[in-house]
């Protein structure tokens, strides 16, 4: 040994652990309006303080503030409040036919349902989404149909999925929602190609791509910006950052040494990042991207800095990983209450009104369970067995013909 | 009718496919202005613009996620992997994502993308740049492999990829990318010139995926190769003096399993020529389902003759690479049985 000193491995660990405290002093947020909008023409180097700060509209005494604010219509706002309403019930009603033994697996989008909601109300009727396995209230914005979704969860006879896939796992290309797998971060490239071939096709439509901050770490991510950086992709590329991956936080991830917006400097693109749970920033932030990548500037990337409030899946429980009250201490709130809030501030809604909307979303929610259950539920139900061996390939091979021959012997 | 080498109408195919389908487009690593290292992609960005064929990053994970987001859009993109060799960091996509989208979409998106590359030895490029990948594919379910064996074939083989809905991986074998070499490495090296495979249509036909050739008839045993082996299999029938039928597979998903069967049914007797090493390669699969379909036809146990179960060895090329000496030593063993 040389008299050089003694390394030591460093592995970064959070804040606080089950039984502690939680703590969020180490998070700097800005107060509300207080970052600045550029246009969406200025060049990336002019941009580059934008990924260290926290893009916010909505302020604590529930205004819409500063050069971000979008001033959406109340009729807009309604519909991103009732697609998260109705995504909130539904996780809720789901998670619970979970526990009755009615699917095998459930997750739920627990306090980041402003995202999906405001980005697919943002975006336009063509463009695709290639999103995670949490943002279920894209599909909600659009008004997916509710029955398909617990079909595909129940894999039953009428799963849109033919039974192929693990509840949740959904795929709707008509709402602009690329199939989805488990493999985490596999399709956030497949965003950029799609982009890519939207412009060499000389179309109008963009792509937008979420991953969440523990997959950033994957090789996808980086091939991805790359990709999208070296031929001025038009796509929106999102990091969901909800700090837990399952039970391992974003520092391990490398959030204690930078942001995840910030990743985008070394890729010469912009970086935004943004309190996720503020509906009209992310709105605002979501649009500022698209009218970029829409006007032949590029590819974005934005960090939407929110908490999920719940576990990972039905498979996890937070509490053996993380203090219990954490979420319910989030200092950026739920994204639902804030622009409940907000409304109710400019007077365009009242308790009464909202009560009465989650009345009516979890009698919709119900309705479509107790149809899908009609059908039947895991295991009760399914697609029949040849629907095993269609869409291997688009025409099947010997081996597909004599199997499902066998199959049914 | 031109005479072309591998190269050659591997090249004619992605023009004819460049010009007859405004969907179809090309990018790797070095294949826009400097035409690929093999020259598959020669002047095609010069003649079909910078946007049809272009260069992309040293990033197979990347190039193949892109192809098959443009594939999902609704483009044909044909992405060059430079050596099969460096495929390995894209397998991820064409295992995870390009073979199961259909699948696991119910239909809603497919990846109808090409992927060409360069594979197999003979030219000493040691480990990381002759190994024999296919049977790693082969065993994917949703993905076709495609192995041509002559620049005819090539074309025809590539252009019917292209127009397939489904992934392909299109392996080419490199050492016949300039002629026809059958494993006689001490030999004169020969071109594809004069070849009756080399006589190639200049415009667009296809050879269907999943259509055996019966390159060579014969009543006493059955070889079953493609890619390279074909040569080495014709060269050792001729060596073994032995009246042998030989099969160039051309496609191992779809396998022509109809033509394997016949011909083994009629012979008795059948050996696998693979360039892969033998354990787990596609040989393995080929003998089970000749066992199974045809044990009662079978005169003596299959054989396989393929690379050693090492890395692929710089120095001991050629005693790795299974030239014809294994297989008349394999033929001989089957007949004596």
């Amino acid at each position: 040994m040389s008299n050089r000193a003694k390394l030591s491995l460093y592995v970064p660990e959070p804040n606080a652990r089950p039984g502690e405290q939680p703590s969020f002093d180490h998070l700097e947020i800005p107060a509300a309006g207080a970052v600045r909008c550029p246009d969406i023409g200025a060049p990336e180097h002019e941009l580059r303080d934008l990924p260290y700060t926290l893009i916010r509209v909505l302020d604590e005494q529930d205004a819409a503030v500063g050069p971000w604010n979008p001033k959406l219509s109340t009729d807009r706002m309604i519909k991103g409040l009732r697609a998260m309403m109705l995504t909130r019930a539904f996780d809720d009603r789901l998670f619970r036919a979970h526990r009755q033994g009615k699917t095998s697996f459930y997750m739920k989008s627990t306090g980041e349902e402003a995202i999906g909601a405001a980005q697919s109300l943002a975006l336009d009727q063509g463009d695709m989404s290639f999103p995670t396995y949490r943002v279920l209230s894209w599909l909600m914005a659009r008004d997916y149909p509710l029955t398909d979704l617990v079909n595909q969860i129940f894999n039953n006879a009428k799963d849109p999925l033919q039974g192929r896939q693990l509840p949740i796992l959904y795929s709707a290309r008509d709402y602009g929602f690329y199939s989805l797998s488990g493999n985490v971060g596999s399709r956030f490239g497949h965003a950029v190609g799609w982009a890519m071939a939207s412009a060499y096709s000389e179309d109008d439509k963009i792509a937008l791509a979420y991953i969440g901050e523990g997959t950033t770490a994957e090789g996808d991510f980086h091939e991805a910006l790359t990709f999208a950086s070296v031929y001025h992709a038009p796509v929106v590329l999102c990091v969901t950052n909800n700090q837990w991956a399952i039970s391992s936080f974003a520092g391990i991830a490398g959030a204690e040494e930078t942001t995840f917006a910030a990743k985008a400097i070394g890729y010469g693109i912009p970086g935004l990042r943004v309190d996720g749970n503020d509906f009209l920033a992310v709105w605002a932030a979501t649009q500022w991207a698209a009218e970029r990548a829409r006007s032949n500037r590029g590819a974005t990337l934005i960090e939407l800095f929110t908490y999920r409030a719940e576990g990972h899946s039905t498979s996890d429980d937070p509490t053996k990983y993380r203090p219990a009250d954490e979420a319910s201490t989030w200092p950026l709130g739920d994204p639902v209450e804030r622009l409940k809030r907000h409304l109710i501030a400019t007077g365009v809604w009242d308790e009464e009104k909202h009560a009465s909307l989650a009345s009516e979303l979890d009698i919709a929610v119900r309705a479509a369970v107790k149809e899908a259950e009609k059908i039947g539920t895991l295991g009760k139900s399914k697609p029949p067995i040849e629907q095993m061996f269609e869409d291997v390939f688009e025409e099947h091979d010997w081996r597909l013909v004599e199997q499902l021959r066998e199959v049914r012997d | 009718m031109a005479a072309m080498n591998m190269i050659q109408s591997i090249n004619s195919a992605l023009d004819v496919m460049l010009a007859r389908d405004p969907k179809v487009l090309i990018f790797g690593e070095d294949v826009g202005y400097f035409g690929g290292v093999f020259r598959a992609t020669d002047k095609l960005q010069e003649k079909h613009g910078l946007k049809r064929c272009f260069d992309a990053p040293i990033s197979e994970g990347g190039i193949i996620a892109t192809a098959i987001g443009m594939g999902a859009y609704g483009l044909r993109p044909v992405p060059e992997i430079q050596f099969a060799d460096y495929i390995l960091p894209a397998f991820d996509q064409l295992v995870s994502e390009a073979a199961r989208l259909r699948y696991r979409s119910g239909g809603e998106f497919w990846a109808p993308i090409t992927v060409r590359s360069p594979y197999g030895g003979g030219i000493f490029g040691g480990q990381t740049h002759s190994q024999s990948p296919e049977a790693i594919f082969a065993h994917i379910t949703g993905l076709k492999t495609v192995i041509p064996s002559n620049p005819y074939d090539a074309k025809g083989l590539l252009i019917a990829s292209i127009e397939c809905n489904d992934p392909v991986i299109f392996l080419e074998p490199k050492r016949l990318y300039n002629g026809p070499f059958d494993g006689r490495h001490d030999q004169e090296v020969k071109s594809w010139a004069g070849h009756e495979h080399a006589e190639v249509p200049e415009g667009h036909y296809t050879v269907p995926l999943g259509k055996a050739a019966v390159v060579r008839e014969g009543e006493a045993a059955t070889v079953l190769a493609y890619g390279t082996m074909v040569h080495v299999a014709l060269a050792g029938i001729e060596d073994s003096g032995i009246d042998a039928e030989l099969i160039d597979l051309r496609s191992i998903v779809p396998l022509d399993i109809d033509t394997i069967i016949e011909s083994v049914k009629k012979t008795g007797r059948c050996v696998i020529l693979h360039e892969a090493s033998r354990y787990g390669g596609f040989g393995g699969e080929l003998s089970a389902l000749v066992q199974e379909r045809c044990f009662y036809w079978l005169e003596a146990p299959v054989e396989r003759v393929a690379g050693w179960d090492t890395p692929y060895p710089h120095a001991f090329e050629w005693d790795y690479f299974p030239g014809p000496k294994r297989l008349v030593n394999a033929l001989n063993k089957v007949m004596q049985d």
